[in-house]
This record gives C-alpha cells, structure tokens and sequence, in this order.
C-alpha cells in the first residue's frame, strides 16, 4: 500500500481540499506549519510529556476475561481511551493541534462538536494554552449532551448554538466553516475527526494514531502476536483513524468500522455513509455521503451524537474500497445492549459511540476460535450518555 | 459555440467599449418557485441586467449568510434540482440573449456529471459555471467539460490570494474572475473595505480578465462604488432578500425595481 495522501491529499479519489478560494491560502499554510512541526523534536517531546502528565497515556489495553468468557470465542481486549483525560481520545488531537495552532501563532480557537466530547476536549487544552475557545454545537446536540455543554462553559469556551438544517454536527460544520472564512486571520479551526479538507484528515490520524501505536505494543507483548481483528466505531473516524492507521501494513490484521445503523439501514434514519451511501463532496473533501439522487446531503441519526454525521474521513473510503478493512453498521437498539452489558461483565460503563464497537464484537467474537484476539477500542466513557441512556430505558434521573 | 461568439464575453467587451460597468444580479433559483426565478430574471433584464447568475441550491450552503441559506433550504423544499434550472435556463434563453452563469457548491454538479452537466447546460443556453467550493486545483474534470462544450469556467479570487495565487487561478479561468470582497460569508454589509479596490487593481495588473466584485454590495451607492474599479458588480443577498420579502405575486417586479435602482447608481 503506498504512503497517502498524495500531495493533494488524495486517499485515492477521495479526500482533496474542496473550498472556496478564500480558505485555500490558510490551508496551504496550515499544510507548512504542520510538515514542519511534525519532525521538529521539542514539538514531539513537549506532546509526548502531555500525553503522559496531562492526557494520562499510555492508556491500558485491558484483557476483557469476562466479556470474553461470556461470549466463548476469542479473547477480547479494550483499548481504555475512556480512560485519558477528558473521557474519550478526544484529547490526543486536541492537544496536538493546540500546539500547531501555537505555533503558527493563533490566539482564537473554534471548533465543532457532536457528542461535545471533542468540544470538551478543544476547551481543555485551550483552558490550558491561554486561548479563546468557541464551540458550534447543533441545538439538537445541546439538548442531548447538556452536561457536556455545562463542561466546556466551565472551561471558559463559549459555546454557540446552532438551529440551522439538522442542528447536529454537520451543521455546526458548516457554522464552524463559515466563521472560519470571516475570521481566517486570527483564527485557527481545530478540527475534531479525519475529515475537512486536507491536510486535516492526516493530521487528525496522525495525532489519533497514538492509539493504534499503543495498543500494537501493547498486545505483542501480552500476546505474543498481531491481534486477528480491529474493532472502532466509526463516525467521521478518528478513533477507528488511529487505530487502525499503525496496522495497515500488518495484513494478516482485520479491521472492521462500525457506523450506526440508527434505527436500522432499512427502516430508517441512519448515519451509516460507507454501508449506505455514494461518493460526493462535503465539508471540503470527497468522501461517501448520506445524500439524494441529486447530490443534496441527507440528514443522519444515530443514538450516539458523535456518530450522527452523514459522511466519514475520506481514508475510511479509501481503505473501504481497498477491502483493507470492512464496514459494518450497528442499531441504536443494539448499541444500547451492549452498553448494558459491558457495564455488567466488565464494570466499564461505554460511551454510546463506542457500544457500537462492543456491539459488533459481540456478533463475531463468538464464532471465532479461543486463540484468536480481537482489539475493540473503547473510545470513550459513557457518563455524558447517561441521561439519554436512562431516557431510552424508560427511568428517570 | 466558437470562440469569439461567447456571450459573456461579447457583453463585457461592449460594456468596455461603452466604459460602462455590468451589472450582475444573483438569483437563488427556486425560491419561491421556479416559475416566479424565471419571470424575476426577465424582470431583470428588462431593468438593466447585464449578466445573471443563477444560485443552484444546496443542503449545506458553507459560504453563504443566513439570507441564502434560508432561500437554498426554502427553493430545495420546493423541489428545486440542477435538471430543473436547466429547463429553466432553455426557457429563459428563448426570450433573453442575457449571459447566464450557474453558481452554486460542486457536489450537486458532481452528481449530475461534469462533462453531461456541461453539454446540458450548453445546450440549453447557459454560458458559465462556478462552483464556490472547487478551486483549480480541483477543478481539472470541470474545466475539461466546459472547455469541449463552450462554457465559460469562472473562479473566485479572496482577500487572501497572493500574487502567485491570483495568476494561477486566472489561468483557469474564462469570462471573468470573481473577486470576493471581504474574508466571510455572503450577505449585506453596512460598509465595504477600504482596500477592496487596491486589492482588485493588483488582480487586474496580472490577470487579462474582467474582473468581478461581489459579496457585501447592498445598496445603488456601494454598487456605484464598486463600479469605480470593478468591470461587473454582483449582487446577491440583498436581491434574494427583496424578493422573499415581496411575496411570491410581486417578487419579479421588486427584482425589476431592486435591479433598476441598482443601475441607476452604478450608471450615475
């Protein structure tokens, strides 16, 4: 497999940098700023000292006995990413671009965000880099993920909302572009997924690939071997980004995305682009997309917030074409499951984002034979979760 | 259609000779409905229009203010789609020599296929294409398809464009380039920037094209200013504006009046 992007940033045909003229500029030099800062050695050192103080990384790649006894067929381990700070792998991308976006000497931060996890994660380091932060957050997020909400205020972000289209997280894309454009000297986007146009879905994967590096370590040295397979939910995909980036070269090491099926790919809404939808272009790259026959983009849902996007990074199409690594989609309902049932065998209670991983886990593991390894990363916790999960089970907190 | 025939350029050319300055109303097409775009852009035209776009609409109107993406999501409600302004378009083009040129984001292009999009619109009477979120870079299969079927291709040019930019995107581009005149979105400004018209004298020292000025302009007195440097003067938001605010019954005369007023203070 060759290194991509190309030097258009091109996975393929997809990805690019499909924006208007106005943006070009601070990409080109956004694209400067991070070629250079990627080999600069007091960058890595000072991200990787906040990776281990900060972020508390290396996070564990915990061997899930019970989980795995339960469902009689390969050993199953979590990458803990609902352990680092913040609760979710948020914080890895977020304290990496804050120091890009230091560096080139940006004082004013915005950001998107679904599930508010990377919102949260934008108005931590932003607390912790003496900048401003301003969050979009669709209307519909907010009311969904008020503690989230509460969290990022808390830390000094302002946090907008927004009513236009689905008020969910493509639209506080779009708010989030908008001022961009208005705002491009001052500002830097700290975009929060493999997405956008290039270079970001590289440096979002970069950033992200911590885990995937961490936990290819982590499981030959418990192991002894390569795992058979690689489970991460997948949204716009910087979690599955960053797990599965360090493996590709590994081919004996499958991979399975998990989009969410919502209330099913038949019945109804769903946010699952690579299952079900077709390529076209969005948010700056070309990618599969949720949309009609006429190229308009079609409004998403999942349970999971951080999910509920109608496209994925552009890599994920790539490597779905390849047949590098598969794609599969998960229902709300059983997402809910299997939040319920690691909460019971491991006392690990999962973000809604990543039950679908947990989910998809508990179809295939069972068939697969006692000396197989399968790796699910655990992107994040569930507590931001809890009062929508409580909703969906019909108690009251 | 063979070079030299071009109706956008032919315009230009004689408003040049004329040392007049074009006057380019935007339309976003379908709101309220097609049939009230059609009738508006007549309106238009008899009021003094040199040039019209016609805004494609779409789901996620990026570079566009609240005033087009109200309209985009009103005009895609009515079920406005590319093959539709297309009939549109053929229609218009038996009543009117206007130049017409589609604006719009690349995606719903994309879906109808760059070299099929490009002989349709050809062959029903459109003259130009721009796409807000397709830069040269990206544009390779566009700019094939309206160069084997005559369509002119039209960039945008930003505050942000440096020198090496401005060139390479004029190299792509036919017709005009269109200069945005402030770093933002579309809609009414209360006052331009000042140094819009130095910016545009650069543009015009590297690049042989008409240049364009748009977003922001609102009223016949910042129209008549923008005119003082630019070779056309677009005009959107506050068109789109006028007209939802009219009504679907008197929003093609309110485009006449609007248009008119325009062309008064570009002329006086």
């Amino acid at each position: 497999m060759p290194a991509l992007p190309d030097r258009r940033g091109r996975f393929g045909e997809y990805g690019g940098r499909y924006v208007s003229e106005t943006l070009v500029p601070a990409l080109e030099e956004l694209e400067q700023a991070y070629a250079s800062l990627r080999r600069d050695a007091d960058f890595k050192a000072e991200l990787k000292g906040l990776y281990r103080d900060y972020a508390n990384r290396e996070t564990p790649l915990y061997f899930a006995e019970r989980l795995s006894e339960h469902l009689g067929g390969a050993r199953v381990y979590l990458k803990r990413e609902d352990l680092c700070h913040t609760g979710a792998h948020k914080i890895n991308n977020t304290l990496g671009q804050i120091l890009l976006a230091r560096k080139m000497g940006k004082k004013r931060i915005i950001a998107e965000t679904g599930a508010g996890q990377h919102g949260v994660a934008t108005a931590t380091v932003a607390a912790l880099m003496d900048v401003d932060a301003e969050i979009y957050m669709g209307s519909e997020d907010i009311e969904r993920q008020k503690l989230n909400v509460f969290r990022m205020q808390l830390l000094g972000a302002r946090v907008h909302p927004v009513e236009s289209g689905s008020r969910t997280l493509k639209d506080a894309i779009n708010e989030c572009m908008r001022d961009w454009v208005t705002n491009i000297a001052d500002t830097y986007y700290l975009v929060g997924s493999t997405m956008g146009p290039h270079p970001y879905p590289v440096i979002v994967r970069d950033f992200q690939s911590v885990i995937g590096k961490e936990a290819r370590r982590q499981v030959l040295k418990a192991e002894g071997k390569l795992p058979d397979l690689l489970v991460a939910c997948v949204g716009g995909g910087s979690n599955a980004m960053g797990m599965f980036y360090p493996f590709i070269k590994d081919e004996s090491v499958a991979m399975t995305g998990v989009e969410a099926a919502g209330g099913g790919l038949d019945a109804g809404p769903h946010a699952a682009s690579i299952s079900r939808g077709s390529p076209g272009v969005l948010h700056g790259k070309k990618t599969y997309l949720l949309q009609d026959e006429l190229g308009q983009v079609r409004e998403a849902h999942s349970i999971a917030p951080g999910l509920d996007y109608p496209g994925v990074g552009p890599e994920h199409s790539w490597l779905h074409d390849k047949g590098r690594a598969s794609y599969v989609a998960v229902t709300d309902t059983q997402a809910l499951e299997a939040l319920q049932l690691l909460s019971r065998l491991e006392g690990i209670i999962p973000a809604l984002e990543s039950a679908h991983a947990v989910a998809h886990a508990l179809e295939v593991v069972p068939a697969m034979p006692l000396d197989a390894v399968v790796v699910v990363n655990l992107s994040g916790r569930g507590d931001k979760d809890m009062p929508a999960v409580a909703g969906h089970l019909g108690v009251e907190v | 259609m063979a070079r030299g025939k071009k109706r956008i350029k032919r315009c230009l050319d004689k408003l040049s000779a004329e040392g007049r300055t074009a006057l380019v109303p935007f339309f976003s097409v379908g709101d309220p409905g097609i049939d009230e775009t059609h009738d508006a852009v007549l309106a238009a035209v008899d009021a003094g229009a040199d040039i019209i776009e016609l805004g494609v609409p779409f789901s996620d109107p990026m570079a566009d203010g609240p005033v087009i993406q109200a309209s985009s999501q009103r005009a895609l409600e009515a079920g406005t789609s590319l093959h539709g302004i297309l009939e549109m378009v053929a229609s218009l083009r038996a009543r009117t020599d206007v130049p017409l040129v589609l604006f719009g984001y690349y995606n719903p292009f994309f879906h109808y296929g760059e070299e099929a999009f490009a002989r349709d619109a050809a062959s029903a009477g459109a003259d130009g294409v721009l796409c807000v979120d397709l830069p040269p870079e990206e544009a390779r299969g566009m700019v094939a398809a309206c160069r084997s079927n005559g369509m002119d291709r039209i960039f945008l040019l930003a505050p942000t464009s440096d020198d090496s930019r401005i060139k390479a995107v004029s190299r792509c581009s036919s017709g005009f380039v269109y200069f945005v005149s402030v770093t933002g979105v579309t809609g009414a400004r209360s006052s331009l920037s000042a140094n819009v018209s130095a910016k545009v004298a650069r543009v015009r020292e590297l690049c042989d094209l008409p240049v364009g000025v748009g977003f922001g302009i609102s009223t016949p007195e910042q129209a008549h200013a923008v005119a003082g440097y630019a070779d056309l003067v677009i005009v959107g938001s506050a068109l789109v504006k006028t007209m939802h605010e009219a009504g679907a019954t008197r929003c093609a005369a309110e485009a006449g009046r609007f248009v008119s007023d325009l062309r008064r203070g570009i002329d006086g």
